[in-house]
């Protein structure tokens, strides 16, 4: 059952060294003020799971929290590279990092098979691709029906799932909408999840009748972190920050600017650093 | 006539490939330019999806990246990830592919994930992201990219996606059932595939643009189909609906939270 309580008991008491994470977001509600959390609180050796690892990734990363990462897209979308992440494969800096690179469809399809309690996902995938053959945990299995052969891969069972949400109401129930990317499934498939979200409401009031919603008792935690998405986006409260993306290349190039920057931005300061972006878009 | 860019041409060229019936799965950048300079000019129905779930999305800017907000506000509607790669996508649902990408062959076999080796590499790309299933499930794919000798080379460092793998019938010894690029537009011309090598081959020059220059870009040797076209030039309304959408894109993404 969902508990509500502060991002800093959260990542305490649901975040170890060690574990498996899912930051997931794609594009729209990422979990940046919870990523910034985990930073602050010096977790250490995550293997961290991610369809679009983007900015977040590239702070754990560059901080030296990260072992091993399992992704399928590793970019500042419309951008660039992610200069955390290539400094880090290509020079080991600040510690070497072990990769498992998948396409798009199968981490889809794997975080689909891990909140479906299947030990794997099949679909039709990697024909023609050199993924599998740096990947060993692509393999292939024949269709017991048709004699096809189709790709296996094993499901994602995250220890922790953390994402950020639009609103949850006072028993911990959470609302998505917008783009909904792969974060149903990520708390569905998580031994534990984290859940930010912009604002906890009394009552989520007149809604679609198949609102996509995370009952509480799926969920380990809930915390309200207005503006904790930003520089990504919450639908109907705050746009993507296109600028800032933009200017992460810049402060992400050099080792130096970097630690400056995530020493003053994210070290120095808390979740209450995200209030000034929260408001409402229509208000 | 009126004056343009290289890679206004290109884009011109790309959008005019897409058929108002298309349904298109658009990547982000040069694809997302031409697949919206098509609906807003000669394919006003076409159907365009993006992988982060927005299906018949109609932006009045273009993206910076595959999920904004503007997608969603203005699609159809939106599903889930995992349900857009499998019903979608997997499904079968999808008639053209619009991809590009750091490195690509003769036969359109496309490298987005290294330079160099995998496990020591020179230059760590973002990786494949859609473009594997893409390749493979959309009923055919139009590439868009410019012409370099670091882009267009003789053997690419990966093959994080297939084209026409290495000529021929290798499309369907993998059990491949769809066409694959049948089309690669740049900012010098058109190739298309050979009806039996399956090697892209210059269907459409550019105007102004030479047979040297193609080559001088190109990292193999170029071949030639028997009637070679001269691409007509970006019209003047093609070109305003290119420069406003690209001017409203890049008011849009200077402007602050």
């Amino acid at each position: 059952m969902a508990r509500i309580t502060s991002l800093a008991e959260a990542v305490n008491a649901a975040v170890a060294d060690g574990d498996t994470v899912a930051m997931e977001g794609f594009t729209h509600l990422i979990p940046h003020a919870a990523a910034h959390e985990i930073i602050r609180q010096g977790r250490k050796n995550l293997t961290l799971i991610r369809m679009t690892p983007d900015l977040i990734y590239d702070q754990l990363i560059g901080m030296g929290c990260v072992k091993k990462l399992i992704f399928s897209w590793g970019g500042n979308p419309g951008v660039g590279s992610l200069h955390r992440l290539r400094d880090a494969v290509e020079k080991s800096w600040p510690n070497p990092i072990e990769i498992e690179e998948h396409s798009h469809a199968a981490m889809a399809n794997a975080y689909e098979a891990g909140a479906a309690g299947l030990p794997c996902a099949i679909f039709r995938g990697y024909r023609g691709s050199d993924l599998p053959k740096v990947n060993k945990a692509i393999k292939h299995i024949t269709c017991p029906f048709t004699g096809e052969e189709l790709a296996a891969v094993p499901a994602h069972r995250p220890d922790v799932a953390v994402v950020h949400a639009l609103r949850a109401d006072k028993a911990g129930n959470v609302m998505l909408e917008g783009v909904l990317g792969v974060q149903k499934e990520a708390v569905l498939a998580a031994k534990r999840s984290i859940v930010t979200v912009e604002e906890i409401v009394d009552d989520f009031g007149p809604r679609n009748l198949n609102a996509v919603i995370l009952p509480a008792w799926t969920i380990g935690y809930v915390v309200e972190v207005p503006g904790g998405a930003f520089p990504s986006y919450a639908q109907g409260y705050y746009p993507r920050n296109n600028s800032f993306y933009k200017q992460w290349d810049g402060i992400a190039r050099e080792r130096g600017t970097f630690l400056a920057w995530m020493k003053e931005n994210v070290l120095e300061k808390g979740p209450d650093a995200f209030r000034q972006y929260a408001r409402k878009a229509a208000e | 006539m009126t004056d343009y860019k290289p890679n206004e041409m290109m884009t011109v060229a790309a959008a005019r490939a897409l058929r108002n019936e298309d349904v298109c799965f658009v990547g982000i950048g040069q694809p997302s330019a031409a697949a919206n300079l098509a609906r807003l000019s000669h394919a006003p129905d076409v159907t365009l999806i993006y992988e982060s779930g927005t299906l018949g999305t109609k932006p009045t800017v273009l993206p910076l990246s595959i999920g904004d907000g503007e997608l969603c506000e203005t699609a159809l509607t939106t599903v889930s990830v995992p349900e857009m790669f499998r019903y979608w996508l997997q499904g079968g649902r999808i008639s053209v592919g619009f991809l590009g990408g750091a490195q690509i062959d003769k036969y359109a076999n496309l490298n987005t994930t290294v330079v160099g080796d995998y496990n020591k590499p020179k230059v760590r790309l973002p990786g494949g992201g859609g473009a594997p299933e893409i390749a493979t499930s959309c009923g055919e794919i139009f590439i868009i990219m410019a012409q370099s000798r670091r882009s267009f080379v003789d053997k690419i460092d990966f093959f994080t996606s297939i084209g026409h793998g290495s000529g021929g019938d290798s499309r369907q010894k993998l059990g491949i059932t769809t066409k694959g690029p049948t089309r690669l537009i740049t900012d010098l011309a058109i190739f298309e595939p050979d009806p039996q090598t399956r090697e892209m081959i210059v269907t459409s020059i550019h105007p102004g643009v030479t047979r040297e220059q193609i080559q001088e870009n190109t990292g193999w040797t170029v071949r030639y189909a028997g009637t070679v076209a001269e691409t007509r030039p970006p019209t003047a309304q093609e070109l305003d609906i290119l420069r406003e959408l690209q001017a409203r894109t890049a008011r849009a993404h200077a402007a602050a939270a």
